[in-house]
């Protein structure tokens, strides 16, 4: 089996109110801007903060932050995020 | 008027002030529309090197492969007349006086990636545009029956930005969606949809007439052909056909602006960038040459600040409108253009707090990429080139120095 390509954080930015739980529960990821909106670290989710980032999926409560597949590809169309496994 | 006689291509023929070119006119003067290649007109597209007029400079012939392509029912072209940008007035002259140049381009496109509907989806300010193109649709009698769809689009800054546009279509929210996907993937009715600015298909016209060798008869190899642009500031509003990599200088030229009164130039619109005046004169109108000085050529949009205007004021100006033309959907967007509207405001006023400047310069980086569309990112970037090239007067507004320009009153919107 290939190995998995690594998933990478999302956020809908139309969705997603400002709660900042994600910024709160993944510090190392996620940063607040002065309006309280999350910011991103760019790049896969290194694997062990993995469990962490589906707990701050898990948290927000508009359902904005996504963990998905790290894009392989340049404008793969379609791309729909892949869920990981959860870590319980 | 021969058009192979660059630059007036998509200009040529009878005067503007006569208005439309009639059906008849058009074709005894370019010949008919030749149809029946299909999808054969891609590759001469690619060929061609046109890119798309709408702002992005997206490459028109790769774009059309994309659409052609896709899978799922039928395509659908969206001719894209909204023009919602306040400087630039292009597409409105092309529409009222070349309107068969884009119904031909549009039947082009539907042609050649399998659409059987096309929307023409104009600005509901630009009435004389939507008349021109009505009356151009009866000249065409029952050939354009049952194809075309003529929308109006509303006054909003983002309404012609395509995720909006295809969404203003389907639901009537003329706001942009989450992508992806992405219009050519999934647009209007989940159709595949070719989204494509006016002038950019009235281009298609002439390159399916003449091929693409004859396009890049005109402008420099990496740039090729001419376009539309509208100049401002130091005189009145006027659309000109340029041929890339001419200076802006040369253009300025043609309508009366002089290099001493000229303080800046905004290239681009309010989602492009402020060129310093002398510099300005010697760049090329060409998207690269632009991009190095920090603007871009977006929807082609020359403004000129004369000597006597104060750079912070225009740009609280432009600032407070971005603000106010947010579709109000993502938080950066919302708050972040609105306090970066303010504290500008407040610098223009010379009602500066402390730390102002330093906070602009912070929200300028928070703020950039995060919307679900790119018109943070439009503001953010305009106000980073207003404040390197008038950075001395940020910095007087800042101190409280007081300017020698005329001010700035706060305006509503």
């Amino acid at each position: 089996m290939s190995q998995p390509a690594g998933f990478q954080l999302t956020v809908d930015r139309i969705r997603c109110d400002g709660s900042g739980l994600c910024a709160e529960l993944l510090p190392e990821l996620i940063a607040l801007d002065d309006w309280g909106y999350p910011m991103l670290t760019p790049g896969p989710v290194p694997a062990y903060l993995g469990g962490l980032a589906d707990r701050a999926v898990e948290a927000c409560p508009v359902l904005a932050l996504r963990l998905g597949a790290a894009p392989a590809g340049v404008g793969a169309p379609g791309t729909r995020a892949r869920q990981p496994v959860k870590a319980r | 008027m021969n058009p192979a006689a660059a630059p007036a291509r998509l200009l040529a023929g009878p005067a503007l002030a006569a208005g439309a070119e009639p059906l008849a006119d058009h074709r005894a003067r370019l010949g008919p529309l030749p149809t029946g290649h299909g999808e054969a007109l891609i590759p001469v597209l690619e060929a061609s090197g046109l890119a798309g007029r709408g702002g992005a400079g997206f490459p028109v012939g790769r774009k059309w492969r994309t659409v052609a392509q896709a899978a799922g029912d039928w395509p659908v072209v969206l001719v894209n007349g909204a023009e919602g940008e306040p400087l630039s007035a292009k597409d409105r002259a092309l529409m009222v006086t070349r309107p068969h140049l884009v119904l031909d381009g549009a039947l082009l496109a539907a042609e050649a990636v399998g659409a059987d509907q096309i929307v023409l989806y104009v600005g509901e300010a630009h009435g004389a545009a939507r008349a021109a193109l009505g009356r151009a649709l009866l000249q065409r009698g029952h050939a354009a029956e049952g194809r075309f769809r003529l929308v109006a689009a509303p006054p909003r800054y983002v309404a012609g930005e395509e995720s909006a546009a295809v969404h203003y279509i389907d639901a009537g929210d003329a706001r942009p969606t989450t992508v992806p996907p992405r219009p050519f993937e999934r647009g209007i009715g989940g159709r595949p949809t070719l989204v494509q600015n006016v002038e950019s298909l009235a281009h298609v016209a002439l390159v399916a007439r003449y091929g693409d060798g004859w396009y890049r008869e005109a402008g420099s190899h990496a740039a090729p052909g001419t376009a539309l642009v509208t100049t401002s500031g130091t005189g009145p509003t006027m659309v000109q056909e340029i041929e890339f990599g001419e200076t802006i200088g040369a253009v300025a030229q043609r309508v009366g602006a002089q290099a001493v009164a000229v303080q800046a130039v905004l290239v681009g619109g309010y989602f492009g960038g402020w060129l310093e005046g002398t510099a300005a004169w010697s760049t090329a109108l060409e998207p690269d040459a632009l991009r190095q000085a920090g603007a871009g050529f977006g929807c082609g949009v020359i403004s000129f600040l004369d000597q006597a205007t104060c750079g912070v004021g225009a740009t609280a100006r432009v600032m407070n409108y971005m603000a106010g033309q947010s579709a109000a959907q993502c938080g950066p967007c919302v708050f972040g253009l609105r306090a970066i509207a303010d504290a500008t405001s407040r610098l223009a006023r010379g009602a500066a707090r402390p730390d102002d400047l330093a906070h602009l310069e912070r929200w300028t980086g928070q703020v950039r990429g995060r919307g679900a569309c790119r018109h943070p990112d439009g503001a953010v970037n305009h106000l980073a080139s207003a404040m390197r090239v008038f950075e001395d007067e940020f910095r007087r507004h800042q101190a409280g120095r007081g300017c020698a320009r005329h001010g700035y009153e706060a305006r509503a919107s």
